[in-house]
């Protein structure tokens, strides 16, 4: 379509407007020198910055979705990428049912998913605590990730791993030497976005963390407390901008090395 | 003899691909399908006493969800949420979608990476965003106040319906544009080409053509926010108060400080009831839609 169509633009704009302004308000007022969070504001101040550095508490958490994030998201890549390979490699007899149950966690209410594996966690007479949590968060990035390495793996040649094969490698020596080098952005690109999702994950926190406090439900504790806010606005302002930083970076690996029509599909996810 | 051979090659075939996929159909199993069959059995049971459950198997706690005024609402006013989020996300996002799809052909990448990225971002901040633009001594007051338009603070932008439904169409927003995008971006531009050159306006080429073949992206974007929607805790919870309260904040009730689990696990098998209906309705309604349309 060669012409223009202002009006459409003008909307666009403001939609993405929208999208972004209401959260650039933790920023603006995490620098903000007053407890209450309305104009006209009140002075600049790092105050609730420097605060970070001495809750313990923060550190604990932060510490807490750090080791759930990493295990989940190396777990949940290396389970997906064997998934993937599946779907992308063969034709099987009840492919389409797999590929409904492994995206199953995408279509059932989180709280769902978070009621389901306290009862039986409970049940089982385990403590609540991260190992739940992380449980939990394997299998609600899983679907994430496979949707991920899919799109990468989708037109690889895998003539390229049979001459390997042919020319004396073992399966291992093939997967290490040909396999691996070529999946690699998008395995990496899936290990970041499971990582982000885990990292940020609420629900299944919520209801399996019992006192081992992630960072989203350290967050929530604190929203309760009036004064405790501006910081929480601070380390909130932290957080968007890492995210954005490693969710850009998995965008760009993810289409590194790819030929232009790749990359309106791995795009698309 | 070459079937034979074929039929040994697609049952190793088989047999290759299970094997791969058998850790992530362990994980589902595990972790989500027999979890599930015992929410499932858990709802049929009775809490006694605060520790104590008696596993005869009952009917009652359905009983008692319909019997609770309360529950019955509560699921009502959830869906209804829902259903206005989803409405008013697809009406919203699909012009920006199509905009996208069909009018930028410069940085393209750019506008596809501001369009995915919120999609990744904390749902939780993303919410309490709100909280910082409808409280009483928020953003939204104090500029009015400021610019002397209302002399008190408006409380009922707090803790509303209407307040739930302005937080979740922002928070889910983003789920909507990926699949409405990637289902305008496949429409082959020759179709509508076509249907202009057979002089067709402008309203009848969307009415007939575009729209039509955006249906995938339309029922993937109506499932993507109305199955997480019907389900969310965190909005009304932060947001909602007692009046934009929804069916999850019970059921944390009933795992937490009521400590019903039977009761709950009620609930939630009702809601996930409903999910399912919904969805086997809206794929049903579309296809039918499809087929007529084509």
């Amino acid at each position: 379509m060669n012409e223009k169509n202002n009006s459409l633009l003008v909307y666009t704009l403001i939609y993405f407007g929208f999208l972004y302004i209401p959260v650039l308000f933790l920023p603006i007022f995490s620098f903000n020198d007053a407890n209450y969070m309305s104009f006209p504001l009140a002075g600049f101040t790092t105050d609730h910055y420097e605060e970070m550095w001495s809750k313990r508490n923060l550190h604990k958490a932060l510490w807490a979705s750090v080791k759930v994030g990493v295990v989940a998201s190396v777990v949940s890549t290396a389970i997906a990428l064997l998934a993937a390979k599946a779907f992308v490699r063969y034709k099987f007899r009840g492919q389409n049912v797999s590929y409904g149950a492994i995206m199953m966690p995408f279509l059932i209410p989180e709280i769902i998913l978070a009621v389901s594996i306290l009862i039986i966690w409970i049940n089982l007479g385990f403590p609540l605590g991260l190992v739940p949590v992380t449980i939990g968060h394997i299998l609600f990035c899983t679907p994430f990730a496979m949707l991920i390495l899919i799109a990468r793996i989708e037109g690889f040649d895998f003539s390229l791993e049979e001459a390997s094969r042919d020319l004396g490698e073992n399966a291992w020596g093939t997967f290490y030497r040909v396999s691996l080098p070529l999946y690699l952005p998008g395995i990496i690109a899936a290990l970041l976005l499971s990582f982000i999702i885990s990292f940020d994950e609420f629900i299944l926190a919520f209801f399996l963390s019992g006192s081992d406090a992630t960072l989203p439900m350290y967050m929530w504790n604190q929203m309760r407390f009036v004064k405790k806010l501006p910081h929480v606005l601070a380390l909130g302002a932290v957080i968007i901008v890492f995210t954005t930083f490693i969710v850009l970076l998995a965008f760009w690996l993810r289409n590194v090395g790819q030929g232009k029509e790749k990359k309106d599909i791995a795009i698309k996810l | 003899m070459f079937q034979a051979w074929r039929n040994l090659y697609s049952k190793s075939d088989n047999a290759k691909a299970y094997s791969l996929l058998s850790p992530a159909l362990f994980l589902i199993i595990l972790v989500m399908l027999i979890p599930m069959a015992l929410m499932l059995s858990f709802s049929s049971f009775t809490q006694v006493s605060m520790m104590e459950i008696d596993f005869t198997p009952t009917f009652q706690r359905y009983i008692d969800f319909f019997e609770k005024s309360l529950l019955v609402s509560l699921l009502i006013k959830s869906v209804k949420i829902s259903f206005i989020v989803t409405l008013i996300t697809l009406l919203t996002a699909y012009p920006v979608c199509y905009y996208i799809a069909f009018y930028v052909k410069k940085n393209k990448m750019l506008w596809l990476v501001l369009l995915t990225l919120p999609f990744w971002t904390s749902y939780l901040l993303r919410v309490f965003s709100w909280k910082i633009i409808l409280g009483t001594k928020g953003v939204f007051n104090s500029t009015l106040l400021g610019a002397g338009i209302i002399s008190e603070p408006l409380t009922f932008l707090m803790y509303s319906e209407e307040a739930v439904i302005i937080t979740l169409t922002h928070a889910w927003a983003a789920f909507a544009l990926l699949p409405l995008y990637v289902s305008l971006e496949k429409i082959d531009f020759s179709y509508i080409e076509a249907a202009r050159d057979l002089g067709l306006s402008k309203f009848e080429v969307f009415w007939k053509v575009t729209f039509p073949l955006s249906l995938p992206g339309v029922i993937g974007a109506i499932l993507i926010i109305f199955i997480p929607t019907v389900g969310d805790y965190v909005t009304p919870a932060l947001i909602g108060g007692t009046e934009g309260r929804m069916l999850s904040n019970m059921i944390q009730a009933y795992f937490g400080k009521i400590n019903n689990i039977p009761l709950g696990a009620a609930s939630a098998t009702i809601m996930l009831t409903t999910v399912i209906l919904i969805t086997a309705i809206v794929s049903y309604t579309t296809k039918r839609l499809t087929q007529r349309l084509s």
